[in-house]
């Protein structure tokens, strides 16, 4: 089984320019491994990552917006799918690392841990696209295509969380973080000329 | 002939002419009776408003916030049923993180012309108070003359950067 950070390393390979909403465990990694002022951090309220994304989706639609979800916070707000299915957004490509637990909330299992299936859930909804991986070398064959693929889509991340990752709540509920995050996508949008 | 006490009139026409004067793009929606066959219906026939159907309120608040932040305004319709509903993602994203969330309420059960706090149903009585508790912007729109107020609202939402609740206090008529 994958590690969550060599699953994060791929994605990141692949980045390009993309806005990067990502919730808690992974976000945490996620800012280690690909600094970047377009990376934004989804607390606040959890299970709300995939929304954010399909808001900035929306809001961006000449940019490529990647969603770092976590399984607990998407069985939080399972609609939400059926949400993003709806609107379509070409430009989403919404990730899940499921590890079975919640990781930021003390390691308790999910509900349904290793019998639901959250690709299943994002297919029946009507993402154009659904994958999973389990294996680095098939996330690694296989992310280019996948990201290639009709939007919007969705993967499955099967994994295992690793070493823990530093926790800096401050940093990631702190005020410094949002406005970096809208001086960035201020600055992206006045490059591309978007109004 | 009108009778003494009747409702005032709420012109879904007229709130939607006033969101397209606030600079509103999007409405991110969940059905609600008092708004839909005046407000939500003609909503979605308007080429140039963009509808959102979601499937919680919750995520209304959120899709509003992150469009925020690409110089996109929104609104969220929902019965303030959904709006108590949603009180975790207005708190934790709207109030705490300073987001100009702007959420349009129909009052499922309030009686129109009579002030919320002042209405015999528990879940329209408590809203009011329940928003000042949170800090939360708010205005009540009993009738056509109230609309200007909302316009104006949604641009005080954006410019300070902060939530804000626009509560229907009649049932809208198209």
């Amino acid at each position: 089984m994958m590690i969550r950070t060599e699953a994060l390393r791929e994605i990141a390979r692949l980045r390009g320019d993309a806005l990067v909403v990502a919730v808690y465990s992974s976000a945490f990694e996620w800012l280690d491994i690909s600094p970047h002022a377009l990376n934004f951090l989804a607390v606040g309220a959890m299970g709300q990552a995939a929304t954010n994304g399909l808001g900035f989706a929306i809001g961006l639609p000449h940019k490529h917006i990647m969603v770092l979800d976590g399984d607990g916070s998407l069985l939080m707000n399972l609609g939400t799918l059926v949400t993003i299915a709806e609107a379509a957004p070409e430009n989403l490509t919404h990730f899940v690392s499921e590890n079975g637990t919640y990781e930021a909330n003390g390691d308790h299992p999910i509900p349904g841990a290793g019998r639901v299936s959250f690709a299943g859930f994002a297919r029946a909804a009507g993402y154009r696209t659904v994958a999973e991986f389990d294996d680095i070398e098939k996330l690694r064959a296989g992310l280019p295509a996948f990201l290639d693929s009709p939007g919007p889509r969705f993967a499955t991340l099967r994994l295992k969380a690793g070493d823990k990752p530093q926790l800096d709540y401050a940093l990631v509920h702190g005020e410094e973080a949002r406005k970096r995050f809208a001086a960035g996508l201020t600055a992206d949008m006045a490059a591309r000329g978007a109004r | 002939m009108k009778a003494a006490n009747a409702a005032p009139r709420l012109s879904g026409a007229l709130i939607i002419e006033a969101l397209s004067a606030a600079g509103v793009r999007t409405v991110a929606a969940l059905p609600d009776i008092t708004t839909s066959h005046g407000l939500l219906w003609p909503l979605s026939r308007r080429k140039d408003l963009r509808l959102i159907r979601v499937c919680k309120e919750d995520e209304g608040v959120t899709i509003c916030s992150a469009l925020s932040y690409c110089n996109h305004r929104a609104v969220m319709l929902m019965q303030q049923t959904g709006l108590l509903d949603s009180l975790n993602a207005v708190a934790g994203i709207a109030v705490e993180y300073h987001q100009p969330v702007c959420m349009i309420v129909g009052m499922l059960g309030k009686t129109g012309g009579v002030a919320p706090e002042d209405n015999r149903k528990y879940s329209v009585r408590i809203v009011p108070p329940v928003l000042r508790a949170m800090g939360v912007d708010h205005l009540c729109l009993e009738s056509d003359a109230d609309i200007p107020d909302m316009v104006q609202a949604i641009h005080a939402a954006y410019e300070r950067s902060r939530p804000l609740v626009v509560l229907l206090g009649s049932k809208v008529q198209p």
